[in-house]
């Protein structure tokens, strides 16, 4: 007999949580966003319901603007861990063209709130999966792990039900849902260190490589396919570069590294002195810009 | 004694690898904090996230800035604002729920539950403590032990807390004096000896100054014992001995990925098992042996406490979610009659003989307290009579399930004793209860004396009860929106019955005919067996042209104020003649019917229905929800 590591009770912990969701609600969903978070999520979801599959789809609610990369992934992710996988984009933002150059916040208003919001409703799932960790950011430290939802998706930060022990509410009235957060107590050293511990596969693009960039705005941004507007002053470099967390491309700052190994990225990350969100366009336009997105719909 | 180490920067630059293996064998402390408003809490969970490393750069800047502008300790960095998350409660000033951390040392990780200390928030305290291995219960050292310092440390100890750090803080405020230190600590021992705390570890710090936090302090040289970090560093996890007690796991979902597989999956609750060892199925008590115990990393020859597992019987017996895996040579007591303390977490208040919902393990029961025996005052401990119980309130009671359930007594095994409570219609989590044993038949405690009035049948039934009376022309849509009416209410979960004319004239009104003194009757009986039924606790819906004023105000004062909802289905002779589905109209017209209503026999229309249902613009689907709404809305 032995006392479990760390690593050991968060994933007995996740795998408790999904199974509740599995066993309780009656349509849900994990949400993928082929990000390292993602990717440790499924994993979990794999081992809960081992031999069986996942007893519910996968659903990437897209951007049109993702890595190239990233769409590799998805498909093969979906088909290894024998699940449907469900991909949503907002026709209102294809018909729009919304896009992150020329629409700012727009662009994640539309194909990421508004467009997980249309998912959810056309295939009515009541309980959904993510990723998010309560040690991404402030406002997320409070986050239940089942965050209940009104029937118009909006989240009421002072009226979340308590939760004790591992004993989760998962009832709700009809059209309301809940997310839920299996990695909640989880920290990005310890998603790193599972997925080398686990092996598990994740996008190239969080390994160096010498790849194509400019700088705008102080981001590096790689230069992902041609529909990258360059401007007058700005020239294409070739930067050996990898990524920290991943999102739409034209948004999704690149840090400069030699990191090209697990070992090494996870090296990096326990030397360096930025958190990991700081990559993100997103979080810098407002203060408490998460928590407001969070009341709106956002995941 | 070494200083404890956060981020060892030297091994993870020269060796990731042994680094990784290090980290990857760290156990994991969860622990809460409690203090009041101005204990310094946030400032102290500051300081352990900054001294390691948690906070980065970007972070760190913003704190700065934020110190300048909002925070309370002038230009110096206010580690509370790393922690005060919501925006909402930056202004206001204090934390409002709970929050979680985390940091790590060179041997553990930790997540902090962080909980305010306000008056109104026994309900946080008690969430962040249920999943603590350990509390650190912050005293202000000006202040010593005050009122808040015994309701966290009651609670602590409620919750089944064994390890209690004493966090004697602001001694820089104090001159760093053992003996101001020394009489806080007798003071407290004493408390804590009254309410069953044994053990505890005093440790004199400053959140502000760093003083004894994560390094030894030079100002405090009277001080022998362990600062905070390395106290929780070494100290023995909650979980630990949960491995020596016998093996019980509740069953979450059953793996059934082709006809001859049937696993059953759920968290090890205590205890180990390995294949072949005897095994029991509580409540129902079929017995077998365990084949296999499966992962996707293949099959294992043992599953300890704390563990997500799959595991397969060698006999095809019942076994369900809700139910318990045990040892069979020491299974779980089954009952449905307990002793339970219960912490109360919502507005409205707990009312006896109500039922609510109970999750405990993986099994839901209906529940309902059958007498309350006595409240605790969490700030004198007192014992007090009570019947109901409010939003943070703590009372003993004895509960009764409406089924039976296999549990542990939650002192010796909290995944098996403790439970939550749920209300039926709002579907929020209203109270949380620890089993303490099951009541013996031979010396149960007889129900709680309530008579079985008509509150008391609709206490059961969690409704109002309602006479929604239609009222309107032969034709009007009554009966097709009083069905619809019912297939949603029935829907919702409530109890409802519908009288029309189908179920009323063939049998209690058979021998009634059509003429106005029939009518009258007919119409006095149905509002007689519509009270009734109302007193029973239903929602009564009535479908009768009820063609007379006066009757329907003789049933409407037969009801208590509010109950009777008068609906007035409208529609307009000709509309009514023209949908004529029964053929009446024209043997009226003709007739071969007399006394028939619009016709040779007058409508009385409503003055001053409840609802009035123009059915000219109304589908008989959105009608019946505009009378829901409002039946719902008169609740």
């Amino acid at each position: 007999m032995k006392t479990l590591t760390h690593l050991e009770r968060l994933e007995a912990e996740s795998i408790h949580i999904m199974r509740e969701v599995a066993a309780e609600a009656e349509r849900p969903v994990m949400l993928y966003s082929v990000g390292k978070d993602s990717a440790v999520m499924l994993h979990l979801a794999k081992k809960a319901f081992y031999p069986s599959p996942p007893p519910f789809p996968l659903l990437h609610v897209d951007t049109t603007w993702k890595f190239r990369a990233m769409y590799e992934l998805r498909s093969k992710a979906a088909l290894d861990a024998g699940m449907e996988l469900l991909v949503h984009q907002n026709p209102e933002a294809i018909e729009r063209g919304i896009n992150p150059f020329d629409h700012g916040s727009l662009h994640t208003d539309m194909w990421k709130t508004e467009g997980l919001k249309q998912a959810l409703d056309k295939y009515g799932f009541d309980a959904a999966f993510g990723g998010a960790r309560r040690d991404e950011e402030k406002s997320r430290a409070k986050e239940r792990v089942f965050s209940f939802r009104s029937a118009n998706h909006r989240w009421d930060p002072k009226n979340q039900r308590p939760e004790l022990w591992k004993l989760y509410n998962t009832r709700k009235a009809k059209g309301e849902s809940i997310r839920v957060f299996p990695l909640s107590n989880w920290t990005e050293l310890d998603i790193w260190q599972y997925i080398h511990l686990e092996s598990i596969e994740i996008v190239p693009l969080y390994f160096s490589a010498p790849r194509p960039t400019v700088v705008r705005d102080g981001l590096i941004l790689m230069i992902d396919d041609d529909r990258f507007p360059l401007r007058d002053d700005e020239e294409v470099i070739e930067r050996s570069i990898r990524f920290r967390t991943l999102g739409c491309y034209p948004l999704t700052g690149a840090v400069e590294s030699e990191a090209a190994t697990l070992p090494e990225v996870i090296q990096e990350m326990l030397l360096t002195t930025t958190s990991e969100r700081q990559g993100r366009a997103i979080d810098h336009e407002q203060a408490a810009s998460m928590e407001k997105k969070k009341q709106e719909g956002y995941f | 004694m070494n200083d404890p180490v956060y981020k060892t920067d030297a091994l993870i630059a020269e060796d990731i690898d042994a680094y990784l293996d290090q980290h990857q064998h760290k156990t994991m402390l969860r622990f809460i904090t409690c203090g009041s408003v101005d204990d310094g809490k946030s400032t102290l969970i500051g300081r352990l996230l900054y001294d390691s490393k948690m906070i980065f750069e970007d972070q760190l800047a913003a704190l700065e800035s934020d110190s300048k502008k909002v925070g309370t300790q002038g230009q110096e960095i206010d580690f509370a604002l790393l922690v005060d998350g919501l925006s909402a409660e930056r202004e206001q000033g204090i934390t409002i729920d709970v929050a979680y951390r985390f940091f790590a040392t060179e041997k553990r990780k930790f997540i902090v539950a962080d909980t305010p200390g306000h008056e109104q928030y026994t309900r946080n305290m008690v969430t962040g403590a249920s999943t603590a291995d350990l509390a650190v219960i912050l005293i202000d050292a000006r202040k010593g032990v005050l009122t808040q310092t015994r309701r966290h440390s009651y609670l602590a100890h409620l919750v089944g807390i064994r390890n209690i750090v004493l966090a004697i803080n602001k001694m820089d405020l104090v001159g760093y004096d053992q003996a101001a230190f020394d009489a806080i600590v007798a003071d407290y021992r004493a408390f804590a000896e009254q309410i069953g705390i044994t053990e505890f570890v005093a440790v004199p710090l400053s959140g502000l100054k760093g003083d004894n936090i994560t390094t030894r302090s030079d100002a405090t040289p009277w001080y022998r014992g362990p600062v905070l970090l390395e106290h929780l560093e070494g100290v023995e996890i909650g979980d630990d001995h949960k491995l020596g007690q016998p093996f019980r796991m509740p069953v979450q979902w059953v793996s059934r990925p082709n006809l001859d597989f049937r696993g059953f999956c759920g968290q090890v609750a205590s205890g180990s098992i390995r294949p072949g060892d005897a095994v029991t199925v509580l409540p129902g008590g079929k017995s077998s042996t365990v084949a296999r115990i499966l992962t996707m990393d293949g099959d294992l020859d043992e599953a300890h406490a704390g563990q997500s597992v799959t595991l397969t019987l060698a006999d095809e017996i019942d076994c369900s979610r809700g139910q318990v895996i045990a040892a069979a040579d020491a299974v779980p007591e089954v009952a449905d009659q307990f002793e339970a303390t219960i912490v109360w977490m919502a507005d409205e208040p707990m009312l006896p003989g109500r039922p609510y919902l109970m999750k405990l393990g993986a099994a839901s029961a209906t529940l309902s307290v059958t007498s309350e025996k006595y409240q605790v005052n969490v700030n004198t401990m007192a014992h007090e009579p009570g019947k109901t119980l409010e939003l943070n309130g703590i009372a003993v009671c004895n509960i009764s399930t409406d089924r039976p359930l296999a549990f542990d007594p939650y002192a010796e095994n909290p995944d098996m004793g403790g439970f939550i409570l749920i209300d039926r219609l709002t579907n929020s989590t209203v109270g949380a209860g620890m089993i303490h044993f099951a009541l013996r038949r031979s010396h149960n405690i007889p129900w709680q004396a309530i008579e079985v009035n008509r509150e008391a049948h609709a206490e059961l039934k969690s409704q109002k009860p309602r006479v929604v009376w239609l009222t309107g022309l032969s034709g009007s849509g009554k009966s097709t929106i009083a069905n619809l009416v019912e297939k949603k209410l029935h829907a919702m979960g409530r109890h409802t019955f519908l009288l029309d004319g189908d179920n009323v004239r063939h049998g209690l009104n058979r021998d009634l005919g059509f003429a106005e003194a029939d009518r009258v009757e007919n119409i006095r009986r149905v509002g007689e067996v519509a009270k009734l039924m109302a007193d029973a606790g239903l929602i009564v819906l009535t479908a009768f042209i009820s063609p007379f004023r006066s009757e329907r105000r003789m049933v409407r004062q037969m009801l208590p104020e509010g109950e009777f909802v008068e609906v007035f289905v409208d529609a307009p002779l000709e509309v009514a003649e023209s949908r004529d589905q029964k053929g009446l109209y024209r043997q009226a017209r003709a007739g071969t019917l007399t006394n028939f209503t619009g016709i040779d026999s007058p409508y009385e229309v409503p003055q001053a229905p409840e609802i009035h249902i123009d059915t000219t613009r109304l589908s008989a689907e959105d009608a019946a929800d505009r009378i829901i709404q409002v039946i719902s809305g008169l609740e």
